[in-house]
């Protein structure tokens, strides 16, 4: 099972962490890895970015080419459609509804999620409303994570793990927070996937 | 399984490193290199063999260093992003002619695409002109490997071996397998040969004609080297010369499979043996490099008409700009995939500083009192602070190298202009801005200096500052006069004194530093 991801967002949302979990689960899942991430001045709130490449087969290229990713998982809805031309024809998109709106000439809200809308493949919702009904209001990422590994095609137990360790640091609160957030995003992408 | 992490490029040298037996490793933070260092400084086998890992002040000062580590027989390892490199650049050059004795190696970390710089050198020329021999690796298994064997090499032959990576593979993590130490570090020991050490024009004689008689044995050495590799491809009138991570992107798009002659380079100077077999059997070879044409230009030489050698020059890869599967895949001629097309909707989201940051109030503050002065620039520098340059700010005019809003500021007032304003960040001046701050002093210039101390090295994501604490005593000791050194809390409730304070400033016919300090909010946020 080979996985092209790009991961999308602002600076500060937490794709780093998302690529930190389902990298953990492919690691033990004996799976080679890539990830690609952007360090630096687009940190401060400008668009980042991560490539991350999952597959039973050595992986050349860090980074993936145009029309090649299978998924993109986005924080912010015209963060997705940044890397349309990166995702391939058979591609899903997961992301987020909720705009973050930091510059003055924002698109208008509708037009880009009438735009996702029209895709084939997508997952759209509001993350950070599905997380805060849920009570995780700092898991937005992993909520979106949940809804992302419907067509993810990492098992959710090996999913459940990796959230173990890599939350487990921050204290036996947090994991659990981030695992109640990784099961809401998961119903929430069954219902939303229509698959 | 113990064994195995994955790694980003940068953790991978510094963990190579760390096995390699370094004592010490001198850096300043710059994107893409600052997490060899902080990996080095975070590692418990660091902390428990005593490596030094303190940050430097500057590229220099880090290089002369470990120039000095060497020197006493132990490993040292430096690390700078490209345009360090032209900080480091007179001991760089200089460790070459002394020589080293303890495995001294030197890691410059490029950015082609200028994710986070402001130009695209390559540092392999930096190691060709100094004679050294060069290390570019594909993987982050190799970056760990030959880490280890740098050092090494640098023993073997006495020399500082240069370790050139880039942003792709700095920033990309992937599994590496590491292994144990392979001996104990070195302990203290002292060069036989003085007189290396001392170049003066006598001995630098001796000491260029030692070098440059060791070329070819570092030649022979990259030729039978296992990072280098010919692959041919019986029937094949075809040839690809891959560079570092280059080799990646060909890989991937023949499938893994080479279907044409390979040469893999990793380590220079460039094997003029496999290069002659690679182009000899070949009607056509495709040099893929990611950064500035360093091997195509070499191989075509001022003259080539012959239209053999392709790449950068030629127009079949992009002249500008980092590697990318797709423009490789372009350039080897192969079909690429369909695609979307980018939706019309999506717009630029450029960085900016961060809401509640300092030098957002110094540059609105500034901003208001230059609107009286029609002819003012604001010369300025290199870190968050040079995001002030985008809109709606627009606050500064110049952004060129680490200090030049200084002495740029010096010598706009020498030819006249009033008000000429620098604006330097804390970590930025103690770097490379004291030195045009005596300039300023010892010549009586007409400028107001702004040094915006945030109290950490922001931009790169918060190690520390060599200043802090000091920078009134170190601008006094530079000789501003005490009057002039005024030091403020760049707050919005702050704003009426700031601004009585630059204009007071802009009006004193002398050096003048306004400093306005408060913590980067970035840093705030971790510690709380």
């Amino acid at each position: 099972m080979k996985k092209d991801i790009i991961l999308s967002g602002v600076g500060g949302q937490g794709i780093l962490s998302i690529a930190a979990v389902i990298g953990e689960a492919a690691l033990a899942a004996g799976l080679h890895i890539k990830q690609a991430e952007v360090h630096g001045m687009s940190q401060r709130g400008g668009d980042v970015h991560s490539n991350l490449r999952i597959s039973p087969e050595p992986i050349h290229s860090d980074l993936i080419a145009r029309g090649g990713a299978d998924l993109i998982i986005s924080l912010e809805p015209m963060e997705a459609l940044r890397y349309l031309p990166w995702l391939s024809r058979e591609g899903w998109i997961v992301t987020s509804s909720a705009p973050t709106v930091n510059i003055p000439n924002y698109p208008d809200h509708e037009a880009l999620l009438s735009e996702l809308g029209g895709l084939e493949r997508v997952i759209l919702f509001d993350a950070d409303a599905v997380a805060r009904e849920a009570d995780v209001a700092r898991a937005a990422n992993i909520v979106l994570l949940g809804a992302a590994s419907v067509v993810l095609g990492l098992d959710m137990k090996g999913l459940q793990s990796a959230v173990g360790r890599v939350f487990g640091r921050k204290g036996d609160a947090v994991v659990e927070m981030n695992l109640r957030a990784l099961e809401t995003g998961y119903k929430t992408g069954l219902i939303r996937a229509k698959i | 399984m113990e064994n195995k992490l994955l790694l980003l490029g940068d953790q991978a040298i510094a963990l190579g490193a760390l096995h390699a037996g370094i004592a010490g490793v001198y850096a300043y933070p710059g994107t893409p290199s600052t997490e060899i260092t902080e990996y080095i400084q975070n590692s418990y086998i660091g902390c428990d063999n005593g490596v030094h890992s303190k940050w430097c002040t500057n590229e220099k000062t880090a290089m002369e260093a470990a120039l000095g580590m060497s020197y006493v027989g132990r490993r040292a390892l430096v690390c700078m992003k490209h345009v360090g490199m032209n900080v480091a650049a007179d001991a760089f050059i200089n460790s070459a002619m002394t020589g080293t004795h303890g495995g001294l190696v030197v890691v410059a970390a490029d950015d082609p695409s200028m994710h986070s710089s402001q130009n695209e050198q390559d540092s392999r020329f930096y190691g060709k002109f100094a004679f050294v021999p060069i290390f570019e690796p594909a993987t982050q298994q190799e970056a760990y490997d030959m880490v280890r064997a740098a050092f090494e090499l640098s023993e073997d032959v006495r020399l500082p071996v240069l370790l050139r990576i880039t942003t792709r593979m700095a920033h990309s993590r992937a599994v590496v397998e590491s292994s144990p130490m392979s001996a104990l570090p070195n302990g203290l020991s002292f060069p036989e040969d003085r007189a290396r050490w001392v170049l003066l024009p006598v001995n630098a004689r001796r000491r260029y004609g030692e070098v440059l008689a060791q070329q070819d044995e570092l030649e022979q050495r990259a030729a039978v080297s296992a990072f280098n590799s010919l692959t041919t491809v019986a029937g094949s009138r075809k040839g690809v010369i891959a560079c570092g991570i280059g080799h990646n992107y060909l890989m991937e798009a023949l499938g893994g499979v080479p279907d044409r002659n390979v040469l893999k380079i990793s380590q220079y100077p460039l094997p003029r043996t496999l290069i002659r077999r690679m182009v000899e059997s070949c009607d056509e070879v495709l040099i893929l490099e990611d950064g500035q044409p360093f091997v195509e230009e070499q191989l075509r030489g001022l003259l080539d008409e012959g239209g053999k050698i392709r790449g950068r020059l030629t127009g079949e890869v992009p002249r500008t700009g980092e590697l990318t599967p797709d423009n490789v895949r372009a350039a080897l001629g192969l079909v690429s995939a369909t695609h979307f097309d980018p939706s019309p909707q999506v717009v630029a989201r450029p960085p900016a500083l961060c809401q509640g940051c300092g030098h957002r109030d110094v540059y609105e503050v500034l901003n208001e009192v230059l609107a009286e002065y029609p002819d003012s620039k604001v010369f300025s520098d290199i870190g968050c602070y040079t995001l002030g340059a985008l809109p709606p700010l627009r606050a500064i005019d110049s952004c060129v190298d680490m200090g030049a809003s200084i002495t740029m500021a010096k010598g706009a007032a020498d030819a006249g202009l009033h008000p000429s304003v620098a604006v330097i960040g804390d970590s930025t001046f103690t770097h490379s801005g004291i030195t045009g701050l005596l300039d300023a002093v010892n010549s009586g210039a007409r400028v107001t200096i702004v040094i915006s101390d945030n109290l950490t090295t922001a931009m790169t994501g918060g190690q520390d500052s060599a200043g802090t604490g000091r920078l009134e005593a170190i601008c006094l000791g530079v000789g501003v006069s005490p009057e002039h050194v005024r030091t403020v809390v760049p707050l919005p409730k702050n704003r009426e004194e700031i601004r009585r304070v630059i204009g007071e400033e802009i009006e004193y016919d002398g050096v003048s530093v306004i400093i306005p300090r408060r913590e980067c909010i970035q840093t705030l946020k971790r510690r709380k």
